[in-house]
């Protein structure tokens, strides 16, 4: 028996990169958040992600290194194409990585600084990765092995309007978590964003899924969409996504009023990004560059795959449990009186 | 591909990675510091170890942070820069990194919180856990990267195919010939690094008059470690050196401004090698020392520059510069250490002004000797980025020059912004000491590493020591 060793590191790429998604998701949401809350609620805040971000963002190294591991074509075509939206990426998680140290060690008028160091590094990184996200899902041109198009192809208005979605989601996430890790007028206050914020992604998501349908013709034929006809034949089958899409919207809307809800919310967004991440893998598969080189063309060496297949195998369990069990050393509210103690 | 591009990328990757490596060299040295002391404190209950704990605990999150953040950009600049590089080695370089990643960035990560925020929330032996978890991460990435890298010195273990390079014997890879002298030489240069940081805030604090029982704890601890570690770093190096000699002749013989192919080559102590002329300038030499340093025969006949076309040398003037700075600071490392023995061994530690004085510098020592080791190892590797093989000029990602120039001058102006304001904030920690006013982690208290901690910033009590 053969394993099929791309399709795996396929998986395991993804998987890596929806973690990071939902993982640094809710931290990088939680600084967007920031413009909108009180300076103590603000120290609430950064308290509640301030032991786990760093774990969160290497899901971001792991996707970046791991593809340029398992699928170097892909990592060496999509990085140059994307140079300057990594590039604004890697600054704002500069900004936003050292703001959590230095703006408990800064003086007043430093801490002014990193405070909007980082509200706005957060948004600049989810945009940034949205834009990425944008650009990837356009297609991006290849000559060979290389990358053959311009510098600026990943700037579109579909790449924007990714990329305020993705912010929009992220957001979502933050508020969420609040709900979750926040007591009193924050509470209340983070249940309200996420209110208005679950709108936002209801439209966000429609509106991206209709522009996926018009940006390549394999993407329709995936649903069985085009602008004149629906295949109901293709359409049904994939129909369920969509569907769920929207149920997890309405069940974080409506649970996020509710007192006596506290997790559901976040668990309902986490389902809205599940959806969501299967519908564009859906739309692009089996291209791992859309819409030009396969998971199969781009895949390294068996043996490099195989290898790293045997520290996965190892490694990615213990990592899920030293995970989960930092995530449990932290459970609860971060209380109002540890704050102003 | 244009030159501009190419150029622009070789500069910001130096500028990125040159960052980057101060932070690991020390956080390196740190972590396992760190796992010390709380190991002492642990089975000795000595307060002074807990104090010493606290205190550099701080500036570990700052740095650390540092290193992080400097270092994510690392992991996208091979593709964004040398993608040429990424597509064709991937298949080699690429597991070397996802282990790196796997076996050691996830567990720095998460421990580092339970280090940082865990002390009310864990037991005083699952924190010393989550501490050692953290030291152990730092050499296991360590160990990956430098394997990585010397497999870029000496390839091994490989075959090329169209082009691109294929694994064929894994253990080859890792363990190429290069990487175990070279793993060890960076693993005590990152000690060093910390024991001279170390022993150079316990020398600021004695002079401005702060000294207690915490700081002269941090003077033995470091001097013990020097004494030890810096006569053994040289051997190390010199064992790297001559692995350097059998596989990259031309990178010794910049380093060591060897011009002509001679039996008997001298031990440069100064000159200024003239690429144009190709000789050296104002040369003060012992003559056939050289030889008996790299071949351990005064007659051997080594490899001057002479021996490759000019095209296949690498720079010549940094690397010759650069290995004497690192040479020149790991002599004067040996000597403060062996000071710092003898004024210990006469019971005057404390009562050398000369000595404080000294040590105050000579904190930046491990962090320039660092540099200047990893200048004169990569440049020295140029022309090629993978050494034989694979041309630098061949590697770069089809970018243009405007694009790069635009990425160089934000990353400078971010990375002057951001490590101003980190180095900064660590040298106003380290003026205020490790003092005895820390909070212990008792009921009631919050521990200055607790969650409060980070949101409430510094509120330490005035320190009580005169």
């Amino acid at each position: 028996m053969s394993l099929d060793l791309p399709m795996i590191w396929a998986v395991i790429i993804a998987t890596a990169v929806f973690l990071y998604v939902v993982l640094d998701g809710f931290d990088l949401g939680v600084g967007i958040l920031f413009p909108f809350a009180s300076d103590s609620e603000r120290d609430v805040m950064v308290a509640s992600i301030a032991p786990v971000w760093d774990g969160n963002e290497t899901w971001l190294v792991l996707g970046g290194g791991g593809l340029f591991a398992a699928f170097p074509l892909a990592y060496a075509t999509l990085m140059p194409a994307m140079y300057l939206p990594i590039g604004f990426m890697l600054t704002a998680l500069i900004f936003r990585g050292v703001a959590f140290e230095f703006r408990a060690k800064a003086g007043a008028r430093g801490r002014r600084f990193w405070t909007a160091a980082f509200a706005g590094g957060s948004l600049v990184a989810a945009l940034s990765q949205g834009l990425v996200l944008g650009g990837f899902l356009k297609g991006i041109e290849i000559e060979g092995r290389s990358f053959a198009g311009g510098h600026w192809d990943w700037l579109s208005p579909f790449s924007l309007l990714v990329a305020a979605s993705l912010a929009v989601g992220y957001a979502l996430l933050g508020a969420c978590w609040l709900i979750m890790k926040a007591e009193g007028g924050l509470n209340a206050k983070a249940r309200r964003w996420a209110r208005g914020l679950a709108v936002g992604v209801a439209f966000a998501m429609f509106a991206v899924s209709l522009a996926m349908l018009s940006v390549d013709p394999t993407v329709a034929a995936h649903w069985g969409v085009t602008m004149r006809a629906v295949d109901w034949s293709v359409f049904l089958v994939v129909a369920p996504l969509p569907l769920l899409a929207g149920v997890s919207i309405v069940t974080c809307w409506w649970h996020a009023r509710r007192k006596d809800s506290v997790a559901l919310p976040f668990i309902a967004t986490v389902g809205i990004f599940v959806t969501g991440f299967l519908g564009l893998a859906l739309s692009t598969y089996p291209n791992i560059i859309p819409y030009d080189i396969t998971i199969r063309e781009a895949a390294a060496a068996d043996n490099s795959l195989g290898l790293m297949l045997v520290g996965v195998a190892i490694m990615l369990p213990v990592i899920l449990g030293y995970t989960a069990y930092v995530y449990w050393v932290f459970r609860g509210k971060v209380t109002a009186d540890a704050v102003h103690h | 591909m244009d030159w501009d591009a190419l150029l622009l990328s070789r500069l910001q990757f130096a500028f990125t990675i040159s960052f980057h490596i101060i932070f690991p060299s020390f956080t390196i040295g740190l972590a396992s510091y760190l796992a010390v002391l709380e190991g002492l404190w642990l089975k000795t209950g000595n307060e002074v170890f807990r104090n010493l704990y606290l205190f550099w605990v701080k500036i570990f999150a700052l740095a650390f942070g540092m290193g992080v953040v400097s270092g994510v950009v690392m992991s996208y600049q091979f593709g964004t820069n040398w993608s040429v590089f990424a597509d064709k080695a991937g298949n080699v370089l690429g597991p070397l990194l996802g282990y790196e990643v796997l076996t050691a960035f996830f567990l720095e990560a998460s421990f580092l919180g339970i280090m940082l925020f865990g002390w009310k929330k864990v037991g005083p032996r699952l924190h010393f856990f989550a501490t050692l978890c953290v030291a152990v991460g730092t050499l296991f990435s360590a160990f990956w990267i430098l394997s990585a890298n010397s497999w870029m010195q000496t390839p091994a273990g490989h075959e090329l195919r169209d082009g691109i390079f294929y694994a064929v014997d894994w253990f080859e890879v890792i363990f190429n010939p290069s990487f175990p002298s070279r793993f060890m030489h960076m693993i005590a240069a990152a000690y060093l690094t910390t024991g001279f940081a170390v022993l150079g805030a316990a020398g600021w604090l004695w002079l401005r008059s702060k000294d207690d029982a915490e700081t002269r704890v941090m003077r033995r601890m470091a001097i013990g470690m020097i004494v030890l570690l810096a006569p053994l770093q040289v051997l190390i190096g010199h064992e790297s050196g001559v692995v350097a000699g059998e596989h990259q002749p031309a990178k010794v013989a910049a380093m060591e401004g060897w011009w002509q192919t001679r039996a008997g080559q001298p031990s440069i102590l100064f000159a200024l090698p003239d690429e144009e002329g190709e000789r050296n300038r104002m040369e003060i030499a012992i003559p056939r020392v050289g030889s008996w340093v790299v071949a351990g025969d005064f007659d051997a006949e080594l490899k001057g520059l002479d021996a490759f076309p000019p095209e296949d040398r690498p720079p010549v003037a940094w690397v010759f510069w650069a290995f004497r700075v690192m040479v020149g600071l790991g002599l004067a490392m040996i000597a403060i250490g062996l000071w710092g023995a003898w004024l210990w061994f006469r019971r005057g530690l404390e009562k050398s002004r000369l000595f404080q004085l000294a040590t105050v510098p000579m904190a930046l020592s491990g962090f320039v000797a660092v540099l200047a080791g990893w200048i004169s190892a990569e440049v020295g590797r140029q022309p090629y980025v993978v050494y034989g093989v694979l041309r630098t000029a061949e590697a770069v990602s089809p970018v243009d020059g405007g694009q790069v120039a635009a990425s160089l001058l934000v990353f400078m102006v971010v990375y002057a912004i951001v490590f101003t304001a980190g180095t900064l904030y660590i040298l106003r920690l380290i003026a205020k000491g490790p003092g005895s006013g820390e909070q212990p982690p008792e009921r009631g208290h919050r521990a200055p590493g607790s969650l409060l901690a980070s949101v409430t910033g510094p509120s330490e009590p005035a320190r009580s020591v005169p």
